[in-house]
């Protein structure tokens, strides 16, 4: 490459991350700025504050947020298990097993993907009040499920499709049952899939706000995004601006750990399903 | 250990092709049988069956005098080695090896035992730490068969184990594959498209095509008595040459001038008209060079050479020749039918090395008229095949092999 097209390369490079990473910069700057300051026409704050995060840690929104990050945490937890170990079977069962309705099932789940979240949601409200799912939290699990399992089922069988048959054949001629070959051979080597797919899944659980607001109404099962919504301000005059950006923050935190952590196999896994569906 | 019986053994798909079709096949204790054929033959579906990996449609398969149809896999206690060696990547070369034996629930100290003799036996001492990613093609076929040695199956089952190897190592690994089964007497199916496999392992070979057994036999019996045009095109490198023939009295006309036949196939093939002669390349020589002793044994002719191959220890001539269209067409299609693409009716023709024959020449050469063989053109049948010669072959194959075999359990004996 010549000089001058590494520099093209470069800025190029610049731009993008820049064009990306600008209004998360503008959020951590604006959640570092006390509420008289929000206003202070630059970018940076006058001086770093961190009246914001004790606000919603300890402060008057600590009720509403703590409970709400709890109830997040472990309702897209539990929800990505779910949904991992159910697309587990249903994706080997598309991948190896011949029976007829494997294109129906395949289609129904991007089917129920493309679902509008919107269109469901009210009658979902009514149906949980009735049998008393609502603000609980399998009355969010259960939804988020619908939401996580298709991409789940159809990311691990494109991983699973790559595995090859011999393998298993191989595992069951040294003396394997079907479950063992499954087991010790074929889950170990799908590992990187089932990564990718658990880290997809709680993505899509952890972003929905749909669900969050209209399904729960005390912090019994509210989670973070619908909390955010119902921030207030100090007096009814003031935005809870600062409040909701450094809330924000605190959110993005675990998707960034996440990402870091499991960055090569991420991107390994989403070219796997991509060029050999 | 075990024989293994096939009784009109069928595999028919669900569009009702039927890739293996009635074959009845019986495999000795001990012994080492090939399953040969070109692409399509039906040879790795039968050893899919044998192991338990592809339905039987009908047909009995007997294990060690056990009908074991309804079998699973796991069930029928055989080892297996496999085309791209399907080792397990998240393993290391020793957890691989000893897979069988955990799933086995074998005690951790037997297991050490025998995984550290089959790594001594392969020569993976220092590698069993490592995982098969790092290793090269020869060491991970090592892996492969130590995956199948380290438990005491009835069998051992190849599937084309050397076809992802250098040449090279391809060979190295034949002399260690003929050896370890020796050394372990164990019975061995192995299936294979290369003939140089199948002549050098091979006790029996069994020649498939399209489903169907064409013959059983030593590779000796194969070469010097195969039964139809199939096996003799498929058995021998550079293969058989095919020439058109009209029988005058004892005497067949061929491209080539007449060639004698004696009493027993003059008999055999009286009262035909266009017959196919089967020649293997090094039944011809170069005129000048022949003894003078043998030379009245063939007859001589002369013919315009094409192209010639020097390759050192050995030379090929090829001289093209006309042929009949019926025969040419049919010549055609059997090549097509070997895997191979002929485009013209020519003789491959070995002549000595030392011969001076030129290319674009004429020149004289002579022919060993005393092991020709004589085909009917339309069955592809072998007219003078003399079976008793071809089952005494195979009789001295078996007796070797059962010396062997005793010989070294014999040396296991004694070093126990």
């Amino acid at each position: 490459m010549s000089t001058r097209k590494k520099v093209m390369w470069w800025i190029g490079g610049a731009v993008i991350v820049v064009y990306a990473l600008f209004p998360i910069a503008w959020i951590v700057s604006i959640s570092l700025k006390a509420p008289s300051d929000i206003a202070n026409g630059q970018f940076a704050p006058t001086n770093v504050s961190w009246e914001n995060y004790s606000t919603i840690l300890t402060g008057s929104a600590s009720d509403l947020f703590l409970p709400a990050l709890r109830n997040s945490f472990g309702i897209c937890l539990i929800a990505t298990a779910i949904s991992c170990l159910l697309a587990m079977f249903a994706a080997y069962a598309i991948a190896r097993l011949d029976f007829r309705g494997k294109r129906l099932i395949l289609s129904t789940a991007l089917a129920v993907a493309i679902f509008p979240v919107i269109s469901i949601v009210t009658p979902l409200f009514n149906v949980w009040r009735q049998i008393g799912l609502y603000d609980t939290w399998p009355g969010l699990i259960l939804p988020y499920l619908s939401l996580t399992l298709p991409i789940s089922i159809w990311t691990m069988s494109a991983f699973f499709r790559e595995i090859p048959w011999e393998m298993e054949q191989a595992a069951q001629v040294d003396g394997a049952t079907t479950w063992q070959a499954f087991r010790k051979v074929i889950v170990p080597l799908a590992a990187p899939g089932v990564f990718t797919t658990a880290i997809i899944a709680f993505f899509i659980a952890w972003n929905d706000f749909v669900y969050g607001i209209v399904l729960t109404s005390t912090d019994a099962a509210r989670p973070v995004p619908a909390a955010l919504g119902l921030f207030s301000g100090a007096s009814q005059f003031e935005d809870p601006t600062g409040a909701i950006a450094a809330a924000a923050v605190i959110v993005t935190i675990p998707v960034v750990v996440l990402v870091l952590l499991f960055q090569r196999r991420i991107v390994a896994g989403l070219t796997n399903g991509a060029v050999k569906g | 250990m075990a024989s293994i019986e096939m009784r009109n053994i069928v595999k028919q798909y669900g569009d009702g092709f039927p890739a293996v079709n009635d074959v009845t096949l019986d495999i000795a204790d001990g012994e080492f049988m090939i399953l040969v054929g070109p692409s399509g033959c039906g040879k790795s579906t039968l050893l899919r069956m044998i192991v338990g990996l592809e339905d039987i449609t009908s047909g009995d398969m007997v294990i060690a005098g056990k009908r074991v149809n309804d079998l699973a896999p796991r069930d029928r206690n055989l080892s297996m080695v496999f085309q791209n060696y399907a080792l397990y990547p998240h393993m290391t070369v020793f957890e691989n090896i000893a897979f069988p034996l955990r799933l086995a629930k074998t005690p951790d100290e037997e297991v050490k035992r025998r995984v550290a003799e089959a790594a001594d036996v392969l020569e993976l001492r220092e590698h069993l730490e490592r995982k098969p990613a790092n290793l090269s093609g020869g060491q991970r076929q090592r892996v492969a068969m130590g995956r199948a040695i380290v438990r005491h199956a009835e069998a051992f089952l190849f599937d084309e184990p050397l076809s992802n190897l250098d040449a090279k190592l391809r060979g190295q690994m034949r002399t260690e594959i003929s050896r370890l089964q020796r050394r372990l007497g164990i019975t061995t199916v192995y299936v294979t498209h290369d003939q140089t496999e199948a002549m050098t392992l091979g006790d029996r070979v069994c020649v498939l095509r399209k489903g169907t057994i064409q013959q059983v036999a030593s590779p000796r019996e194969l070469y010097e008595q195969p039964v139809n045009l199939f096996v003799a095109g498929f058995i021998g490198s550079p293969p058989m040459n095919f020439l058109p023939a009209t029988l005058e009295g004892d005497r067949l006309q061929t491209p080539f001038g007449a060639v004698e036949l004696d009493e027993r196939r003059a008999a055999a093939v009286r009262g035909r008209d266009l017959l196919l002669v089967g020649i293997r390349p090094e039944y011809f020589e170069d005129a000048s060079l022949v003894d003078e002793a043998k030379r009245p044994l063939g007859s001589v002719f002369r013919a315009q050479v094409d192209v010639t191959e020097w390759l050192g220890d050995s030379q090929y001539a090829y001289i093209p020749y006309e042929a009949p269209e019926a025969i040419t067409n049919q010549l055609r299609e059997l090549s097509r039918e070997l895997d191979s693409e002929e485009l013209r009716t020519q003789a491959i023709v070995s002549i000595d090395a030392t011969s001076r024959i030129r290319e674009g020449r004429e020149a004289e050469f002579w022919l060993d008229s005393r092991k020709v063989h004589v085909f009917d053109p339309q069955s592809g049948e072998n007219l003078t095949r003399d079976a008793e010669a071809g089952a005494r072959l195979t009789q001295m194959a078996t007796e070797d092999r059962v010396e062997q075999v005793q010989e070294a359990q014999g040396h296991r004996a004694g070093a126990a």
